[in-house]
C-alpha cells in the first residue's frame, strides 16, 4: 500500500469463481480483473450474480470454486475480516450499519483503536472520523448520535468513511447511489474520481447502466451467473452494453434488429 | 482544532435559543434514565405517604438495597443478554442449581476440608460455582450460537433441565445452614460493612465519579473534540456526589437493634450512653457485591470491545458479521457472562437465605428479565444501559416493598408489578416514536 503501485498489473484477479445455492449456480466461472486506478462496472440485471460475485472477495460468502489473486499472489479469503486486511474494502447496499451506535463507532466497527490499557480509545476514533469526514462530507456534524438519526446521504457518508479511512486499495461499491437524491449522488459521483485518482480500484455493481457508464472504464456484463463479456468503455455504444445485458450478446454478435428491440 | 471545535461554524446549528431540552442536552445525560428516577422519587413518596412514614425510613431503605441484590446481579446481564438480541429465561433454574451446588459442596466438602468458618470457604465455593455458571452458559451459548436454536428456546429447555438438575443433586434435600462466611456476604449477621468503611465507600465514590469527568474530558481536549460546558460539568459532578453521600447517610442511620448493639458494646468494652447505642449497620455486603458487578459490567458495556461489540450484534448482525466481529464466539461470551453472574448471585441467595433449598430462584428470570426492561432495555436489542438495569431492579424492589409495607396481598402484587412492566413497554415503545435517536 505504502509502495507506488504499479499501474500495469493487476491488483485484483477472480479467476473462473463459481457459486451455488442449492442447485442454482449464482454464479458459474466468472473471471474478471482490476487494475489500479481504474473502475470496472459490474452490471446485468437481477439476480445476474453481481452481488454474489463480489461478496466472494468481500468474505461475505467465499467462493466454492475458483481463485482470487491479489496483487500477484493467489489468496484464501474466508471472512470479511480475511478481505480487509488485504485492503479489500466494500460498501454494501444496505450499508452495513449498526443503527443503535454512532458515526466512529460504526467506522470502526470491528477495527476500533485501543488505549494501552485496551480500553475503546473514543477520543482517538471520533477525531480520526472527523477528519476522514472532513474529506468526505465536511458539513457532518453528527458524531455522537446513533446513525439511525441520519439521513440517507449521511447515512452513505459513514459507510464510505469506514471504506476510504483504511487506506484500501481496493472498493467494492455495491449500488452506492440507489438511494440517494441528485446532489449526494453527485457527491459520490465525484469521491469515485478523487479515489480514482488517488490509485485505488474500484468495483462499481448496479442494475442500470445509466448509473455507472460515465465512471466506468471497462463493464463487465453479467447475465444468469455468466459472464457475457468485459469491454472497455471507449470500445463500446451504450446500446452494445444493453445487448449484452438483456440479450446476452456480445457487440459483434449484436444484429440491427436486436438493437432496434433494445428500444 | 477550529474546524469543528465551534458548534457555530454549521448551519445546522439553529438560533441559540435555550430551552429546557437545550439545557438538558448540554449535561449530555440520558432523558429516560431521568424520567425512570423521576417514577421512581414519584413512587416513594406516595408508598411513604400511604405506609405513614415506613417506607422511606432507613430501615426500610437498607432492606431494600439487600432484597434487591440478587435480581439486581442478574440484571446487569441480562441487559446485554437482550440487547445482543438474546434472552436467557434459564437464569431462575441456574440460580436454584448452581446455589445447590454451592451449598452441597460448602457443606459436604470445602467446609469439612477446610474447617467451618473457614474464610476462605466462601470464596473457594464461590469459585467453583463461578466456574459451574460459566460451563452452563457456554453450553448455552454454543447451542445458539453453533447449532443455530433460538435463544428462547435453549434457556426454556434451560430452565426445565436445571431445576430438575437442583432436584437431582440434592435429592430434594434442603441444604442448611450455610457456613458463617456465606451467611455474611448474603447480609446476615456481620454482613455489612458498618458506618466509617461505608463512608469510606462513599467517598471513593465520589473520588471516582470526579476522576472519571476530569478524565473523560481530557481525553476529549487531547483531541480537540468539543467537551461539556465547564459548570455543567460541575454540576454533573456535586449532583452524583451529593446523591452518593446522601445515600450513604440515609443507610447509616440504619443502626444495630438493641441486643445486638448491647453485644457489640460489650465485645469492644463500651460504655452505653443513656440515649441506648446507635451503630451504624453500613451498606451490607450482598449491596457491596451488587456495586462492584454494576461498575465492571458498566465498564465492560461502555469500555470495552467487548461491550461495543454486544451493541453493534444487537444494531445490526449482519454489519457486526461483515465489520469482521466473529458474532458466534460473541454470543457465547454473552452466555458464559450471564451464568457467571447468575453463580455471583446464587452465593449470595443462598447466604440471605441461609440455605440451598430446590425452590430457590423459581420465577426469578421472569423479575430479571422485567428490571432490565423496566430499565429501558428493548427487546428487540440493541438499546439498554446497565445502570439502567439497576434503577429497573430498585424500581420493581420499591414496588413489592412499598406494596406490602401499604398491605396488599401477594396475589395483588404480581398484579400490580404485571402491569408495570407492560407499561414499561409501552412507554419504551412511545419513546422510541418519539425521539428516533
Amino acid at each position: 500500500m505504502s509502495t507506488s503501485t504499479d499501474r500495469s498489473a493487476p491488483l485484483v484477479e477472480l479467476r473462473d469463481i463459481h457459486v451455488s445455492f442449492g442447485g442454482v449456480r449464482a454464479v458459474d466461472g466468472v473471471t474478471v480483473d482490476l487494475f489500479p486506478g481504474e473502475v470496472v462496472a459490474l452490471v446485468g440485471g437481477n439476480g445476474a450474480g453481481k452481488t454474489t460475485l463480489i461478496r466472494t472477495l468481500s468474505g461475505a460468502r467465499p467462493a466454492d470454486a475458483g481463485t482470487i489473486v491479489v496483487a500477484g499472489e493467489p489468496v484464501e479469503i474466508s471472512n470479511p475480516k480475511d478481505a480487509k486486511d488485504l485492503g479489500i474494502e466494500t460498501i454494501y447496499q444496505t450499508l452495513a450499519l449498526a443503527e443503535n451506535i454512532d458515526a466512529p463507532a460504526n467506522v470502526f466497527l470491528g477495527r476500533e483503536l485501543l488505549t494501552t490499557a485496551r480500553n475503546l480509545d473514543k477520543g482517538a476514533m471520533e477525531d480520526a472520523t472527523r477528519k476522514v469526514m472532513g474529506r468526505l462530507n465536511p458539513k457532518f456534524r453528527n458524531f455522537a448520535s446513533p446513525v439511525q438519526a441520519l439521513s440517507g446521504g449521511q447515512r452513505q457518508s459513514v459507510a464510505i468513511a469506514r471504506a476510504v479511512h483504511f487506506n484500501a486499495r481496493v472498493l467494492i461499491m455495491d449500488e452506492p447511489t440507489a438511494a440517494l437524491g441528485p446532489a449526494e449522488t453527485e457527491q459520490v459521483r465525484q469521491l469515485i474520481q478523487q479515489l480514482k485518482a488517488e490509485g485505488l480500484g474500484i468495483f462499481l455493481i448496479s442494475h442500470d447502466i445509466h448509473d455507472v457508464y460515465d465512471l466506468a472504464d471497462r463493464i463487465a456484463v453479467l447475465l444468469q451467473g455468466k459472464l457475457v463479456g468485459v469491454v472497455r468503455k471507449s470500445d463500446v455504444t451504450i446500446d452494445q452494453v444493453l445487448g449484452m445485458i438483456i440479450l446476452g450478446k456480445r457487440p459483434e454478435e449484436l444484429s440491427a434488429e436486436d438493437i432496434a428491440s433494445l428500444g | 482544532m477550529s474546524a469543528h471545535g465551534d458548534p457555530e461554524d454549521g448551519e445546522t446549528t439553529a438560533v441559540e435559543r435555550r430551552s429546557f431540552g437545550d439545557v438538558l442536552r448540554s449535561f449530555d445525560l440520558d432523558a429516560r434514565m431521568l424520567g425512570m428516577l423521576a417514577a421512581l422519587v414519584l413512587l416513594s413518596v406516595l408508598f411513604n405517604a400511604a405506609s405513614d412514614g415506613l417506607f422511606l425510613s432507613a430501615r426500610n431503605l437498607w432492606n431494600l438495597t439487600v432484597q434487591m441484590a440478587v435480581v439486581a446481579i442478574m440484571a446487569t446481564g441480562m441487559v446485554l443478554v437482550i440487547v445482543s438480541r438474546n434472552i436467557d429465561l434459564s437464569v431462575g433454574s441456574v440460580l436454584g442449581f448452581v446455589g445447590m451446588v454451592m451449598a452441597l459442596l460448602q457443606a459436604e466438602v470445602i467446609g469439612p476440608a477446610l474447617g467451618f468458618g473457614h474464610p476462605l470457604v466462601w470464596p473457594a465455593t464461590l469459585a467453583i460455582g463461578i466456574l459451574l455458571g460459566a460451563a452452563i452458559g457456554a453450553l448455552h451459548g454454543s447451542i445458539v450460537a453453533y447449532l443455530g436454536v433460538p435463544a428462547f428456546v435453549v434457556t426454556l429447555g434451560g430452565l426445565l433441565a436445571w431445576r430438575g438438575a437442583a432436584f437431582v443433586v440434592s435429592t430434594g434435600r434442603t441444604i442448611a445452614p450455610m457456613d458463617a462466611t456465606f451467611q455474611r456476604f448474603g447480609g446476615g449477621a456481620g454482613g455489612a460493612l458498618g458506618g466509617t468503611l461505608t463512608w469510606a465507600l462513599g467517598g471513593l465514590a465520589c473520588l471516582g465519579i470526579v476522576l472519571s469527568l476530569v478524565l473523560a474530558r481530557r481525553q476529549r481536549q487531547r483531541f480537540g473534540l468539543q467537551v461539556r460546558p465547564r459548570w455543567a460539568e460541575a454540576t454533573i459532578g456535586v449532583v452524583a456526589c451529593v446523591a452518593v453521600l446522601g445515600a450513604v447517610t440515609v443507610l447509616n442511620r440504619y443502626y444495630l437493634p438493641e441486643q445486638l448493639a448491647i453485644a457489640y458494646a460489650e465485645e469492644r468494652g463500651l460504655a452505653i450512653p443513656p440515649g441506648g447505642l446507635q451503630i451504624p449497620v453500613g451498606i451490607a455486603y450482598p449491596v457491596v457485591i451488587m456495586l462492584a458487578v454494576a461498575f465492571v459490567m458498566t465498564y465492560l458495556a461502555s469500555r470495552r470491545r467487548f461491550g461495543r461489540y454486544v451493541y453493534a450484534m444487537g444494531g445490526n448482525p449482519d454489519a457486526a458479521t461483515l465489520g469482521g466481529i466473529n458474532t458466534k464466539w460473541m454470543t457465547v461470551k454473552v452466555f458464559i457472562m450471564m451464568g457467571v453472574l447468575v453463580a455471583i448471585a446464587a452465593a449470595v441467595a443462598i447466604g440471605r437465605q441461609n440455605s440451598g433449598t430446590v425452590g430457590l430462584g423459581v420465577t426469578a428470570e421472569l423479575y430479571v428479565i422485567a428490571a432490565a426492561v423496566i430499565g429501558g432495555t428493548s427487546l428487540s436489542g440493541g438499546v439498554g444501559t446497565v445502570p439502567g438495569a439497576l434503577v429497573g431492579a430498585l424500581v420493581m424492589q420499591a414496588l413489592q416493598s412499598g406494596m406490602v409495607l401499604t398491605g396488599l396481598t401477594t396475589s395483588q402484587q404480581d398484579i400490580v408489578v404485571g402491569a408495570v412492566l407492560v407499561l414499561a413497554v409501552v412507554a419504551d415503545a412511545y419513546y422510541r416514536r418519539r425521539a428516533p435517536a
